[in-house]
């Protein structure tokens, strides 16, 4: 089970994710997202656009490590990883 | 009704009303996202707005009780296989892309909104896709023909098209550069009739529903084009049409003041540089009376501000032969407000413009007179009458 953490901006929008201990089974970081969508729907369009890429201004980090595949999301994440999904700073 | 305005700004969605004499804002919802549109949908009195998450991308939100909460709209998707043609830009490589490259469309902007039949919704979006509801917003889907249209490149869904195309880009597509559609205008005798114009190509027409689509640029004049009355490449601003006259067309375009009487199968050119009217963004149209129309002219493209520092509307009542200053109680020293495409309406003898600058102004005589009501809004998108 991974363990999801999110940035407070999207319980904004998705208010039922809030103050919850998010775990969702999962190999890789597409997997995440859809768990994630399964427990918010709509959530995966804030995180990705249609083609299913990481929005630009959107970062997604497993443990320490930026993920590098941004198009496809295939990363693969152990067992007990901690993912995180923050919006970038991108400066200014 | 009761006379509301609905503004859409960078930093959320306002309503302002009139309140034992005076109008007041009241914030309703959206803090800290920017609201590119703000309407009210007349069938339902749903409120839609069109947003612009810098993160998480645009989508579309609603309110059945006047702003007081929102809900996400099922979103617009550009589907599958849905890809443009684009100038190529610049790479690192150094590789020759070719004249045009291909690109797959995702949703960069959700632009303006409008309302056809009982339940038929429209929406204009950057990359230059029309998408329709015809069941009260749940669902949208992109119009094909229109996407397909032989300006465009034709159909790359089903193959290459042709390898060219007539549509170029707005700098409004955030960071990217690709066409928009800002304005739609639905014929209220006949829904059918809808037209749409397109930053940067022109204006098209569908009589069918949006089956078939064709140009409507006879007479529009493009002053940087080496051929000014060549059929695209057009950069309308915004397009409106009299709403109790529907033939007659308004159009604010970048290179002038363009007015059609017969549903814009004749463009007139009907600014008047001399009198400081000829560029800008929006334009409004009385509904009784499709002569008359307002404007809030701009210092040319080049400086886009006001002209020499003093804010005023312009007023046409015969067609734009005469343009008339509206000055009284707008600011007129030191004041640089630019209103954007979506910015001013009118509604009756009402009519309210918002700036970048976060004034709102309101005339309740046609413009003879305006009062600043509110001063401090974040900058101003959209000003709809709800």
């Amino acid at each position: 089970m991974a363990q999801v953490e999110l940035t407070r901006h999207l319980f904004k929008f998705f208010p039922q994710l809030e103050g919850q201990r998010l775990e969702v089974e999962a190999t890789t970081i597409a997997e995440v997202i859809a768990g994630l969508e399964k427990l918010a729907p709509g959530f995966a369009f804030y995180i990705c656009d249609e083609l299913g890429r990481l929005r630009t201004h959107v970062n997604i980090f497993i443990e320490e490590e930026r993920i590098a595949d941004r198009h496809r999301l295939s990363d693969p994440i152990g067992p007990k990883a901690r993912v995180f999904i923050l919006q970038a700073l991108s400066g200014g | 009704m009761d006379t509301k305005i609905l503004v859409g700004t960078r930093k959320g969605s306002f309503c302002v009303e009139k309140a034992d004499g005076t109008w007041r804002p009241r914030l309703a919802g959206h803090l800290g996202q920017g609201v590119n549109f703000l309407c009210r949908e007349p069938a339902s009195g749903t409120w839609w707005a069109a947003l612009g998450h810098g993160h998480w991308g645009a989508k579309l939100s609603r309110s059945k009780d006047e702003g007081h909460t929102w809900q996400d709209a099922p979103q617009i998707k550009y589907p599958e296989g849905a890809k443009y043609l684009a100038p190529p830009m610049p790479d690192e490589s150094g590789d020759a892309p070719g004249p045009v490259i291909t690109r797959p469309a995702t949703l960069l902007k959700l632009w303006m909104i409008a309302f056809g039949a009982p339940g038929q919704i429209h929406v204009g979006t950057i990359p230059g896709g029309l998408f329709s509801s015809h069941d009260g917003g749940e669902s949208f889907s992109l119009n094909r023909p229109l996407w397909n249209h032989e300006s465009r490149g034709g159909d790359l869904f089903s193959g290459t098209g042709t390898g060219k195309t007539d549509w170029f880009g707005t700098p409004a597509a955030d960071g990217e550069f690709a066409p928009g559609i800002h304005s739609i205008v639905v014929d209220p005798r006949d829904p059918k009739r809808i037209l749409v114009a397109v930053s940067t190509a022109g204006v098209l027409e569908t009589t069918d529903g949006g089956q078939t689509w064709r140009g409507k640029n006879r007479g529009l004049l493009n002053d940087y084009l080496p051929n000014p009355a060549a059929e695209w490449g057009h950069d309308p601003h915004y397009v409106e049409q009299s709403l109790g006259q529907p033939e007659h067309l308004w159009q604010q375009n970048h290179a002038g003041v363009f007015y059609s009487s017969n549903g814009g199968e004749q463009w007139a050119r009907v600014s008047q540089p001399e009198n400081g009217v000829h560029f800008g963004f929006p334009i409004a149209v009385d509904a009784k009376d499709g002569r008359t129309a307002w404007v809030v002219p701009g210092k040319a493209d080049s400086e886009r501000t006001t002209v020499g520092g003093g804010l005023f509307v312009a007023r046409t009542t015969d067609g734009g032969q005469h343009w008339q200053p509206l000055r009284k109680g707008l600011p007129q020293e030191h004041a640089y407000d630019v209103v954007y495409r979506h910015a001013l309406s009118n509604h009756g003898d009402f009519l309210a413009f918002g700036s970048t600058t976060g004034n709102l102004y309101v005339s309740e005589d046609r413009g003879d007179s305006w009062q600043s009501v509110a001063h401090n809004l974040p900058p101003i998108y959209s000003v709809r009458f709800g």
